[in-house]
């Protein structure tokens, strides 16, 4: 057995839901990869692009997500996401866009709650710019 | 005795009334059926984490250093309640009945000398609370999602806002009111707390598996405490997000069931007064026809 269950869900739905044979997952303390037999393993994960391969030899997915939760069994792997978007789908100039318009918040911004969120909101968007970059440089 | 005529203009519009009811109860149903798809395909992202947190938090071991998510403040002094209702009225006992329970909640938690504070969503919970509790209301949502579609961002809004009052020490204890969804007849105001955390009762997994979901060895990365810290705050965004869906999804119910009342009184009504018209029309008839006769008589 050389593939495994890979799920991926959204709280909206289930985005994905298929056999794959390799998946690379951006994880909090390093990018891993989880391949059948893979050992017992919850991890969260950090923003970031996840590669689906789904059978040896073929071209790899890219998803990017906003980050969450993996969970690994030998059989079985399910990432948790807030947000799971196809790298090929991103958007550049909406991006670049909404990356200005928070930062621009971000200097008028004044109680540090709100200033926390708005930095989250920067990060997530900066990470989504990493991936789209990423996808016209390959 | 009214006139025939008011009685005809009586019967048209109780015929203009029902024709909206029953046009509103189609409305519900669809409504209805796209919020509980919305609602059921919500439940895998529910389920997994409700099996991730109940393997972390089995690892860990609680200190006073554990996140305040899952021990609370130490205090149980200062409790808020997120009340949940719809936007709209017209649909029965939906929303008064959840604010009655609200407000049974407070005199409870008065009585035993807590402070409450009350966190709305919806336009009918502020609506109601504002009358009398007014002092207690923090923070007001309305509208969420924009009428449309509710998602997990909208949702989120408020999630955010919980954690961001509960980390600057605002309250103690905070528990979710809504309408839970029983089914198409019945919504029951539910009263669930989400801080400090409470490990869910595991329902629909039965005891040997639980029992194999906790023995078996998991690896952790980063270790259990910190992905404990990331999970609790989703936990309660998730929690929220399936409150939201499982009242949106209530509201249509209520109202669907509160229009088919409304529709079937109306019939009712109609057929009260048409009695009553076709007898005052007759009475009319018979007058007419004994006042020519006696003048024929008369003749």
């Amino acid at each position: 057995m050389d593939t495994f269950n890979f799920e991926l869900v959204s709280p909206d739905r289930k985005l994905m839901s298929e056999s794959a044979f390799q998946v690379t997952i951006p994880g909090e303390d390093g990018t891993f990869g989880v391949r059948a037999g893979h050992m017992s393993l919850v991890a969260s994960i950090r923003p970031g692009v996840i590669e689906v391969v789904p059978e040896k030899g073929a071209p790899t997915q890219k998803i990017f997500i906003s980050g969450g939760f993996a969970d690994v069994t030998a059989t079985n792997c399910t990432v948790l996401a807030e947000e799971a978007i196809k790298v090929a789908d991103l958007d550049m100039p909406a991006i670049e866009s909404e990356i200005k318009s928070l930062s621009e918040d971000m200097a008028s911004g004044r109680d540090p709650i709100e200033t926390a969120r708005i930095q989250r909101r920067l990060d997530l968007a900066k990470a989504k710019l990493a991936a789209a970059t990423d996808k016209r440089a390959a | 005795m009214p006139s025939l005529k008011e009685y005809r203009n009586s019967i048209a519009s109780v015929k203009s009334t029902r024709k909206i009811t029953s046009a509103m109860k189609m409305v519900a149903a669809s409504k209805l059926k796209r919020a509980q798809e919305q609602a059921q395909a919500s439940q895998p992202y529910a389920l997994a984490m409700s099996q991730m947190l109940t393997r972390v938090a089995a690892g860990v071991t609680i200190t006073p250093a554990s996140p305040k998510l899952l021990i609370g403040t130490g205090s149980d002094q200062t409790h808020l309640l997120v009340v949940v209702t719809s936007d709209r009225g017209l649909c029965g006992g939906f929303n008064g009945n959840l604010i009655r329970f609200v407000r049974a909640e407070i005199r409870r938690l008065e009585s035993e000398g807590k402070t409450v504070k009350l966190l709305t969503v919806g336009r009918k919970a502020r609506d109601m609370l504002r009358r009398d509790q007014k002092s207690k209301i923090i923070e007001s949502f309305v509208t969420l999602g924009g009428g449309k579609r509710l998602t997990f961002a909208d949702s989120n809004e408020v999630t955010q806002f919980v954690l961001d009052q509960f980390s600057t020490g605002a309250f103690d204890v905070c528990a979710l009111v809504y309408n839970e969804f029983k089914s198409v007849l019945a919504q029951k105001p539910t009263a669930q707390q989400l801080i400090p955390f409470k490990l869910p009762e595991a329902k629909n997994v039965n005891d040997n598996k639980k029992e194999s979901l906790l023995a078996s060895p998991y690896a952790f990365e980063p270790e259990e405490e910190a992905i404990l810290k990331s999970l609790l705050p989703r936990n309660i965004g998730v929690q929220m997000f399936r409150a939201l869906l499982d009242s949106a999804a209530g509201e249509q119910a209520a109202r669907m069931t509160a229009m088919d009342n409304a529709t079937r009184n109306a019939g009712d009504m109609i057929k009260k007064v048409t009695l009553k018209y076709n007898r005052a029309r007759q009475a009319h008839i018979t007058k007419e026809l004994i006042e020519i006769i006696s003048g024929a008589e008369a003749v």
